[in-house]
Formats: structure tokens, C-alpha cells, sequence
């Protein structure tokens, strides 16, 4: 069992900071957002600011990518993005178009680059 | 300054006229490439149990392309996590506890480069905080006047990205007083998908080569960038993710270690302000 779970060390960092850091804002939106009415302005606002912070995640992931992803040159990772959005919209919003689109997009051009 | 503002309008009125604004999920069950999968009625007597209410919710994890994404996403995350050294129950430890991916991520990345517990930390931290805004504008759609705090706190806790794309879609097609039935059904329905996937890529890891760990990783942004898009039905949600966007890459040149945060509550509130004058003009 002890191999399966690997030292209660890394167990312990895997709450401290892994699971706390997460579940701390859940629970926060849990308490602080009860008094909150669906449709009210607030809500709005609430929920722009969560579209920006996504956006922001996204745009990290791709501006300083992570791991394998860094080995995908700059231009190509933007055009691929693109490239599944221009899907996106002309399938009538169709994810699953758009997902594809980008994945081939930056397939092709890394088998074009070698 | 004029122009950008236009460009954008005009940029929003076609994401917007692409879904058919108004209405944006009407057509869903229509479109190919969602499973056949259709909920019953509202009026149905079907919806009279909550375990029924549950299994519907757990069976609606067929029916959206994300559940492939998230497949893949944690395909990637198990491999990362092998390739990191990190034990198979520690993983999917994370993934049960953790429950979001790019928290994953960067978790096992940072810990995995010799990072600090406490720098991990506060890299996840700032991640999460896009939890908060999306909790509270979520959990209304499930609460009735008679709904306690403490029923709703399972619920929170499943909710990240994927969860809370999949509610707006499909909480208007349950019943209010089974909805946190459904979103339980959903949410473990998910996990336990997200559960599979990691530990088959923790046993794939060895054999993954370098284009596919690349592509899995393209993957999250790409599906976060086309499930938001979705999402916005209103011309501030539309705003904040163009602004959000561009606003970034300006703002982390500052190195503030809060760079997402800034960027964030900037864009949004710039769109909630656009929102704000609109309505306005209109009254």
C-alpha cells in the first residue's frame, strides 16, 4: 500500500498545496456567493472576471508553455489556436471542429519542420 | 482606441449571431456530433427521483465532446505525473482532490522541477482563484429557497471549467429541485472518467512520444479558449475573454507572480463596464 501511495510526505504537500490551494476559492464562492440572485448585476460582473482570469490561463499556456509543449515554435502554437477557432465559428460553434482543426494544424506543422 | 473598441463589437456580434443569441443551447441535441443522449421533459415523471436525476447526470457525460478532452488532458496529466516520479496514488489523489487541471499541472511541473512546497503552493493558488467567480455564478442555477449551504458543498467541489461549460448547457433542461442530484451525477461521472485516463497514462507514460505529450498539451488551451467562446451569450462575457486574452501576455511582462489575477479582474471589469454603459443607453 505504501508503494500505491508513496510517502505520507508527498502525500502531505499533495494537500497543503495542491488540494487546499483549490478548494480554499471553491468554498470561498460557496460562502461569499449565497446571498448572490441568478441574473442579478453582480453576477455579471462576477462572471466576466471569471472569463478574464480563463483567458489569462489560456493565454499563459500558450505565451510560456509547459513541458513538450515548448518544443512547438511560437508562430505555430498561435496559428494552431487560430486555425481551431476559424473552425470553431464556421461550424456554427462546434468544440469538437475546432479542437481537431487546431490539433492537425500544429500536427502538420511540426511533421512540415521535422 | 475607437477603432479597437469597434473592431471588437463587431467582432462579438458575429460570435454572438453564430450561436444564435438569445437562445444559445436551443439547438444542442440537434447538432451530429453530440450523442444522441436527450434529456426527458421538464413536465416528465422521470425526473420525480433523484437517483434517476443522478443517473441522467452521470449518463450526460456522454453526451459533450469535453468528456473526450478531459480523457485526453489526464491521459496527459498521469504521464506527466510517472515521468515526474510521482507515485500512481498520489496522482490520482490529486486528480480526486485536486480536481483541475492546469492546478495539476502546475503542481506536478513545479514539485517536479525542484520547487518548493511552498512556491507550488502559491503558483496554485493564483490558478485557482478563477474558481471563486465561477462557483458563485454557477451555484444559483441550482438553488432552490429551500437549499442549505452544506447540501451544495459536493457540488462545489466538482465544479472546474468543464463543469461549470456543462451546467450552463444543461442545468435549464432539469428540473430546479433536482438539479444538485444531476450535477452530482455529472460531477462523479466525470471524476471517475478523469480517474481511468490518469492512471492509463501513468502506465503508457514509458511509450508516449514527444509530438503526443505536445498535442495533449495544446489541448487544454485550445478547449478552454472554445468552450468559453460558447459560454458567452452576452456581449461582457464576449469582451472579458478578447481582453482577457490580449491583456495577459502585456501584464505578465511586469513579473508580478500575480500576473493572471491583474489581468483578470482588469478585462473583466473593463467588460462589465461596457456592459454597464450599453445598458444605459438602452434605458
Amino acid at each position: 500500500m505504501s508503494e500505491f501511495f508513496g510517502s505520507p510526505h508527498a502525500l502531505l504537500i499533495l494537500v497543503l498545496a495542491g488540494f487546499l490551494p483549490n478548494e480554499i476559492w471553491r468554498m470561498a464562492g460557496l460562502w461569499f456567493g449565497s446571498g448572490v440572485d441568478e441574473g442579478s448585476e453582480v453576477l455579471v460582473w462576477v462572471r466576466a472576471v471569471a472569463t478574464a482570469i480563463l483567458a489569462g490561463v489560456i493565454a499563459q499556456i500558450l505565451v510560456q508553455p509547459p513541458g513538450a509543449l515548448a518544443s512547438v515554435p511560437d508562430w505555430l502554437r498561435y496559428g494552431a489556436v487560430a486555425a481551431g477557432f476559424a473552425a470553431f465559428i464556421l461550424t456554427r460553434r462546434s468544440i469538437f471542429a475546432g479542437v481537431v482543426c487546431g490539433e492537425i494544424v500544429m500536427l502538420v506543422g511540426k511533421w512540415w519542420l521535422g | 482606441m475607437f477603432f479597437i473598441t469597434h473592431c471588437m463589437a463587431a467582432l462579438s456580434c458575429c460570435l454572438l449571431d453564430a450561436g444564435g443569441f438569445g437562445q444559445p443551447y436551443a439547438r444542442n441535441e440537434s447538432k451530429s456530433h453530440r450523442s444522441q443522449l436527450a434529456l426527458p421533459p421538464l413536465s416528465s415523471s422521470s425526473w420525480q427521483s433523484p437517483l434517476r436525476a443522478f443517473a441522467w447526470g452521470m449518463s450526460s457525460v456522454a453526451s459533450t465532446v469535453l468528456t473526450l478532452v478531459l480523457f485526453a488532458t489526464y491521459l496527459g496529466i498521469g504521464a506527466l505525473a510517472h515521468d515526474s516520479h510521482f507515485s500512481l496514488g498520489w496522482v490520482l489523489g490529486s486528480t480526486l482532490l485536486v480536481w483541475a487541471g492546469p492546478a495539476q499541472i502546475i503542481l506536478i511541473s513545479t514539485l517536479g522541477s525542484g520547487a518548493t512546497a511552498v512556491q507550488a503552493a502559491i503558483a496554485v493558488t493564483v490558478s485557482a482563484i478563477r474558481l471563486f467567480p465561477m462557483v458563485v455564478s454557477v451555484l444559483p442555477l441550482m438553488k432552490t429557497p429551500k437549499t442549505k449551504r452544506r447540501h451544495l458543498v459536493l457540488a462545489t467541489h466538482f465544479i472546474a471549467v468543464t463543469l461549470w461549460v456543462e451546467c450552463y448547457r444543461l442545468l435549464p433542461q432539469v428540473p430546479r429541485e433536482r438539479r444538485i442530484a444531476f450535477t452530482h451525477g455529472l460531477g462523479c461521472g466525470l471524476v471517475t472518467v478523469c480517474m481511468f485516463a490518469t492512471t492509463l497514462g501513468y502506465g503508457l507514460a514509458a511509450n508516449l512520444p514527444q509530438l503526443f505529450a505536445a498535442a495533449i498539451l495544446l489541448l487544454t488551451p485550445l478547449a478552454f479558449l472554445l468552450s468559453t467562446a460558447r459560454n458567452c451569450n452576452q456581449i461582457s462575457d464576449v469582451l472579458a475573454l478578447v481582453l482577457g486574452l490580449a491583456l495577459f501576455p502585456l501584464v505578465s511582462m511586469l513579473h508580478t507572480g500575480v500576473d493572471i489575477l491583474i489581468s483578470g479582474i482588469a478585462a473583466g471589469t473593463i467588460a462589465y463596464g461596457v456592459h454597464w454603459s450599453r445598458e444605459r443607453e438602452r434605458a
